[in-house]
């Protein structure tokens, strides 16, 4: 049995619109991965929670208030202090070029701005995931 | 990390352990076993509540209230909510976490949501398995919900201590349900969404089609179910199926609980060696040369019987005799236990 890429699609922020997060959860799942969505208005305290309790390979933030700069780097210190600092973090939304690619240099995972395909983004999670693991493999 | 020092860092209290080792269970982790070993000693404490009944009847939303009341009432609650996976993609939308969200923030509560996979019976040795977890890191309730179709869901509710059916009206009325052979197991029953029409008239079908069962029933020694009014959005009767729910508990405490449970686990066991067996088995033959043996024109028995034959004769040559016990209840006719020509 293929180990499954279990994935936490987060919506933190203020912002109410969670068709975006709900469409990328869908086509998730239907490239073959378990995803888990928690709705709207998560603070990063209570998506690290989730993210420990599911014990997820990924979380994919969505978010659409431009709080983007702040939220992530929060996120992911909530993430490290459950000792979920291995997580892939990476997500999508209204994320300027600049700001996504100042992000992807502070280590972030691949960010996805307007006009993603979704596809690309499942492409992209599941590649990165088969490379971790293969190396996961190697080092074990 | 070993096994063992998974093991300790649970016991410690730890939950990223705690959720780690529930992956383990999931993925049939070479390493679980021994984990389980170590925290073997401590499971048994929990009391194990299965939370079952049609798609959509409220199972989630009466689940987070039960949880939220069981936290009033001084215990802790671990949760496993299981949902299906697409059988076309093998991925799966978890969302009952969805309606128990705020119970995220109570420290005393734990919820995991688990994918059925393929549901080769893996499913209820992992849901099972998740459950021991659980047990051992010290929750005093563990509270499984999944929905009441197939055969693997209905092994993960039989394998609990009390199990609640929840229906809801509009979804059919009682005597579907009897059909449905949904009454048989259920310990409690729940009509939720009691603040909509036709609830009422659901209760009397429930209780008379209950009636109609505890005729064919030993009565003296047999358990009333409790037919019990809830509404998950009003939190109206939660109270009530806690009750019922310890009224089940300290019914089966003054009777057999320890033989109830020994007997939940032998088909624990059986579960592990059925999966063992076609882990074994499936890995040496694949589709590809299943297809190649049926196609030399040779009958489905036959080609059971080839790959059954070394497992069967090693199994006479131990000398312990029937190698067919055991297996009668797997429900594979494909393995051709019965059929096989020797
Ligand atoms: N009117 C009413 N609706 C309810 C009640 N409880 C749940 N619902 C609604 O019923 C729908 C299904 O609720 P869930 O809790 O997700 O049901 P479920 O049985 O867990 O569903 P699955 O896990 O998908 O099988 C939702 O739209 C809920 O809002 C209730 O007490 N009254
Ligand atoms: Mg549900």
């Amino acid at each position: 049995m293929a180990r499954k890429i279990r994935v936490l699609i987060g919506k933190p922020g203020l912002d109410g619109h969670d068709r975006g997060a709900k469409t990328i959860a869908a086509v998730l799942r239907d490239h073959g991965m378990e995803v888990i969505y928690t709705g709207l208005h998560q603070t990063p305290g209570m998506i690290a929670e989730t993210a420990l309790q599911e014990d997820v390979d990924v979380v994919g933030l969505s978010i659409l208030s431009g709080a983007h700069m702040t939220l992530f780097p929060r996120v992911r210190a909530e993430l490290e202090k459950r000792g979920m600092g291995h997580v892939l973090l990476t997500g999508g939304g209204i994320i300027p070029q600049e700001d996504s690619e100042a992000l992807e240099k502070e280590g972030f995972g691949k960010l996805f701005g307007p006009g993603t395909r979704t596809e690309d983004i499942a492409l992209w999670i599941q590649s990165t995931m088969e490379d971790r693991w293969k190396n996961e493999e190697i080092q074990a | 990390m070993t096994g063992p020092e998974i093991a300790e860092r649970l016991l410690r209290g730890e939950l990223f352990a705690l959720s780690r080792l529930i992956s383990w269970a999931e993925n049939a982790h070479p390493a679980f076993a021994d984990a389980l070993a170590a925290i073997y000693p401590r499971v048994g404490k929990a009391w194990r509540v299965g939370v079952t009944g049609p798609p959509g009847a409220g199972k989630s939303s009466l689940s987070n209230e039960l949880v939220a009341e069981l936290r009033r009432s001084g215990s802790t609650v671990g949760v496993l909510a299981i949902d299906p996976s697409s059988p076309f993609t093998g991925g799966a939308l978890l969302g009952d976490r969805i309606r128990m969200e705020e119970r995220t923030k109570d420290t005393g509560v734990f919820i995991r949501s688990m994918a059925s996979r393929d549901g080769h019976g893996g499913l209820a040795r992992a849901a099972v398995d998740a459950c021991d977890v659980m047990d051992a890191f010290g929750f005093g309730t563990v509270l499984v919900e999944t929905v009441g179709v197939g055969q693997s869901e209905y092994d993960v509710v039989a394998a609990t201590d009390t199990v609640v059916v929840v229906l809801c009206p509009g979804a059919g009325d009682g005597i579907q349900a009897l059909k449905a052979g949904i009454l048989e197991v259920a310990d409690v029953l729940v009509v939720n969404k009691s603040d909509l029409d036709g609830a009422e008239q659901l209760m009397l079908d429930l209780e008379d089609a209950l009636r109609l069962r505890s005729i064919r029933r030993d009565g003296e020694n047999s358990w009333d179910v409790p037919v019990v009014a809830c509404s998950s959005h009003q939190g109206t009767g939660i109270d009530a199926l806690r009750r019922a729910i310890e009224g089940h508990r300290a019914w089966l405490e003054t009777r057999d609980l320890v033989g109830m449970r020994s007997h939940k686990r032998v088909q624990q066991v059986r579960r592990i060696v059925r999966e063992r067996l076609e882990d074994e088995l499936w890995g040496r033959h694949d589709d590809g040369s299943l297809e190649s043996s049926l196609r030399a024109s040779r009958t489905p028995y036959d080609v059971a019987h080839e790959i059954l034959e070394p497992v069967l004769s090693s199994i006479h040559v131990a000398g312990t005799g029937r190698a067919e016990a055991g297996h009668a209840e797997s429900g594979h006719a494909g393995s051709g236990h019965k059929g096989v020509r020797s």
